[in-house]
């Protein structure tokens, strides 16, 4: 049942000859060679895999890539612009909103998804944004303060 | 023989030659594990550009090994930290050394590697002095270069010094810098794995794409301690790509695609057989019980506690219980395994290289230099990737298929079915005050389930027993260490049973610690915790929700103090505030040491309200975070942390100390609020309503 999948990946064009309801976390680590996404519970419980499918945060392991046939997609990958990296990367590096790490792709996504709808979000609209992410080594304070402050710097300011 | 005693056992008489020779590219392995190897190349190479690599065998969970130990190595170098680069976890590149945990980082390793910066700065210093003529006392070292004082333009940098050789020369005693003189330990230092991990460029052991990579998906028994009887693997095998692999009875389905191979693996249909206990998540407390009671023994014991009784004026009697845990790192267990030219390479998530190294040589009976195990980034340990089941599993298959890599990945449900979990545990405590209220008469604990590890604090008793079982496999499930093994359990029951006591005299839970307390470090941490916090005396209940607790791991010592709002109709409890004041000696890098303690603070938040293994006989009826409930933002609390400023310099680790008290905060917080007396862990909302039901109506 292989078929032949298009959409934009990080800006540029991409085909991939894939089952339509193979699930696109797998597609973008195993074929496309993007890794920064991570697989946490494959049942979009844990939003590790998180990734930006005309700019709306969704569950990769849970979005078949049917799903995104002829949309855009954006991974942690594609955040950065020519080196520079995005305003939620830059104040998760600033806060070390992280530790292991491994939460970080997808707590970075959902923040950039919501940020840019939001950027003057209260403290407790940006808990109720991040609230599918998980993070296990307990770094949710500073991913809380890198998120406002992140706000803030995207000209967000309250 | 450990480096600081060799240090110490080498003659004070300096020589006064230098030489070098080729660095080759054979490690420098210790003679016999558990020494840290004499020479300081084994830690320190110096490259021809000047560039400094540290090795050393501990590996980066998260916990910021990297920055803090690249961090010594600068201190004693003049360096900026962000010029060391550090190989960390790689057992033929880096010295033989324990797992990473337990904090044995800073405790264990961090004195060792300093001494070898600072024996490195000696010689280095030594061979300017030849190469330019100049005492040593004219020259300093500043950005990789030796600067000549008194003629400020001559420098010769580490590079041209070194020419990419070994530094063949041992110095005896060096010391490392002064705490006074020292310029990077004590500072904010940005976190060198930070860029790697904002842009997704951070590898970790799943992320390899080793060339013609096979995924295999391992055949799981429904019940743990079940094994593999027969298979049919006859639709499995009509997918293309697929191969199967047995060794025994490990069955494995191998394809070219991660999906695919868990996909075709649920084609085939196995029958397993094996015992299952008759127990389950609710009669495992009386199963512990039962079965550790005829191997019950004193462990310690001080003077007599029947007559400790008789002296009592106030008694209280309690069993504190805690749930099996997952250690659920957001990482599943992952391990990459490659058989090759006759030896083993396994890329792992893991905090114990050199076990792991040893696991797989063990298994594949293979002498241990013909595995080469090296650590990826790993995505959180917590204590749950120690031994290396999956490395294990990965290298029976590779070695079935030579020349390919073989990943296995254990997904969400293999990883809470494999997970050794945090033991179960049962803690009664009968203990009383006497009439003046500033003794403890007797004390009087008995265990199932874990071990009297740090069961006692610093605190005055006229007597005391402590029995712990001799029954080595009192456990139907898996257990293995859980950050701050047995010391959360004791004190989480300890710290309880003390404010129990404090309620019953009407007493402050305060002034009775304070009476209590037999050590002064621990004293200055408790007024430190209670000024920064503002804690008003009053004897509990109060209604204002705040709680106390004090713990310890070796030397490292906390005092929490949280504040809590319970819901009396739901049962529900949350965390408003939480405090956390510690010890753990000198602070090498602050902001991760701060770190550590939040994360251990969040992460223990949901081990004292939401998380438990349910189990019926060996399955586990938890097989992702729909139902076993890690905390999530909603649930974090403001949070506090003060670090107290001790003039030492010895440094503790601070991986588990932060974890020993938080449970028993909440719950002495939850009492504090509600007059009722939470002693399960986790006290989920329906516990917590069972206990309001306890409190008597005023």
């Amino acid at each position: 049942m292989k078929a032949t999948v298009s959409f934009v990946l990080n800006g540029k064009p991409v085909t991939v000859e894939s089952p339509r309801d193979r699930m696109l976390v797998w597609a973008l680590r195993d074929e496309l060679g993007l890794t920064g996404t991570k697989v946490g519970c494959e049942a979009g419980l844990c939003g590790a895999c998180t990734v930006l499918v005309d700019g709306e945060a969704m569950p990769s392991c849970s979005t078949a890539l049917g799903e995104v046939a002829g949309k855009s997609v954006l991974t942690i990958e594609g955040l950065a612009v020519e080196g520079k990296l995005n305003p939620v990367q830059e104040a998760f590096k600033e806060h070390h909103a992280f530790q292991c790490g491994y939460c970080t792709s997808g707590m970075i996504m959902a923040a950039w998804a919501f940020l840019k709808k939001k950027p003057k979000a209260t403290r407790s609209e940006i808990v109720e944004a991040m609230e599918g992410n998980l993070c296990r080594c307990g770094a949710h304070v500073r991913i809380l303060d890198a998120v406002e402050s992140a706000g803030k710097a995207m000209g967000g300011a309250r | 023989m450990r480096r600081r005693d060799f240090l110490e056992s080498v003659a004070a008489g300096t020589l006064t030659f230098f030489f070098t020779t080729p660095l080759g590219s054979a490690p420098i392995i210790p003679t016999r594990p558990g020494a840290y190897p004499e020479d300081f190349n084994a830690y320190l190479k110096i490259a021809a550009d000047g560039r400094v690599t540290c090795m050393v065998g501990k590996v980066e969970l998260g916990q910021g090994a990297m920055t803090v130990l690249a961090m010594l190595v600068a201190e004693e170098l003049e360096l900026d930290p962000a010029k060391v680069d550090m190989v960390l976890g790689d057992t033929d590149l880096c010295p033989w050394d324990m797992p990473t945990g337990g904090s044995l980082t800073m405790w264990h390793t961090a004195p060792v590697l300093r001494g070898a910066a600072a024996e490195a700065r000696a010689v280095l210093l030594r061979m300017a002095s030849r190469a330019m003529g100049a005492p040593v006392s004219d020259l300093v070292l500043k950005d990789g270069a030796i600067w000549m004082k008194s003629a400020p333009t001559r420098r010769t940098t580490f590079g041209e010094l070194v020419q990419g050789r070994k530094l063949e020369r041992h110095l005896g005693k060096v010391k490392p810098k002064p705490l006074a003189d020292c310029t990077v330990i004590g500072r904010r230092v940005p976190r060198k794995d930070a860029l790697a991990k904002v842009t997704g460029a951070a590898k970790y052991a799943g992320d390899l794409r080793l060339p013609g990579t096979l995924h295999a998906c391992i055949l799981r028994p429904p019940a743990q301690g079940q094994t593999l009887v027969s298979a049919d693997t006859s639709a499995a095998e009509r997918v293309p790509g697929v191969r199967i692999v047995r060794d025994g009875s490990l069955l494995a389905v191998l394809h070219p695609q991660p999906d695919t191979a868990r996909k075709a693996l649920a084609l085939v249909k196995g029958t397993f057989e094996g015992p299952e206990p008759d127990v389950d998540d609710a009669r495992i407390y009386q199963y512990l019980v039962d079965k550790a009671a005829p191997g019950q023994r004193v462990v310690i014991s001080r003077g007599d506690v029947a007559v400790g009784e008789k002296r009592a004026a106030t008694v209280v009697e309690a069993e504190y219980r805690n749930a099996y845990e997952s250690h659920a790192t957001l990482e599943p267990h992952v391990s990459v395994a490659q058989w090759e030219g006759g030896r083993m390479t396994v890329w792992s998530s893991t905090q114990s290289p050199f076990v792991f190294r040893d696991a797989v040589a063990e298994a594949l009976k293979l002498p241990g230099d013909k595995v080469h195990v090296i650590a990826q980034f790993v995505g959180g340990g917590f204590g749950g990737k120690l031994a290396g089941p999956d490395a294990v599993e990965a290298a029976r298959i590779a070695r079935q298929v030579p020349g390919v890599p073989i990943q296995v990945a254990w997904n969400r449900e293999e990883d809470f079915f494999l997970d050794g979990y945090r033991p179960a545990a049962v803690v009664k405590l009968r203990s009383g005050l006497d009439a003046g209220r500033g003794a403890i008469t007797f004390w009087d604990s008995t265990v199932a389930g874990v071990s009297q590890g740090e069961a006692e604090l610093a605190y005055e008793m006229q007597t005391s027993r402590y029995q712990a079982p001799t029954v080595s496999s009192l456990h139907p499930l898996k257990v293995g260490a859980w950050r701050a093994p047995n010391a959360h359990t004791n004190a989480f029951a300890r710290e309880s049973q003390l404010d129990a006591l404090a309620a019953k005299a009407g007493l402050d839970p305060v002034t009775l610690r304070r009476r209590l307390i037999t050590d002064a470090r621990l004293l200055n941490l408790l007024d430190l915790a209670v000024e920064t916090f503002g804690w008003e005396p009053a004897p509990g209940p109060t209604g204002r929700g705040i709680g106390l607790a004090c713990g310890a791991w070796r030397q490292g010592l906390v005092v929490a103090i949280a504040q809590v709002s319970v819901d009396k109709a739901t049962g529900a409890v949350k965390t408003e505030r939480f405090l956390e004041a510690v010890d753990v000696g000198l602070v090498v890098n602050p902001d991760g040491a701060r770190q550590q303690v939040e994360g251990a603070i969040t992460q223990c938040i949901g081990q004292a309200l939401s998380e438990e293994i349910r189990f019926k006989g060996g399955r586990i009826l938890d097989k992702n975070f729909d139902t076993y409930l890690l905390p999530r933002f909603s649930a974090i609390p403001r949070i506090q942390v003060v670090f107290a400023d001790t003039g030492t310099s010895v440094t503790q680790g601070i991986g588990e100390p932060p974890v020993v008290p938080v449970a028993a905060a909440l719950a002495n917080a939850v009492f504090d609020a509600t007059g009722a007396r939470v002693t399960h862990v986790p006290f989920t909302p329906k516990r917590v309503l069972e206990a309001l039901k306890q409190v008597p109506a005023k």
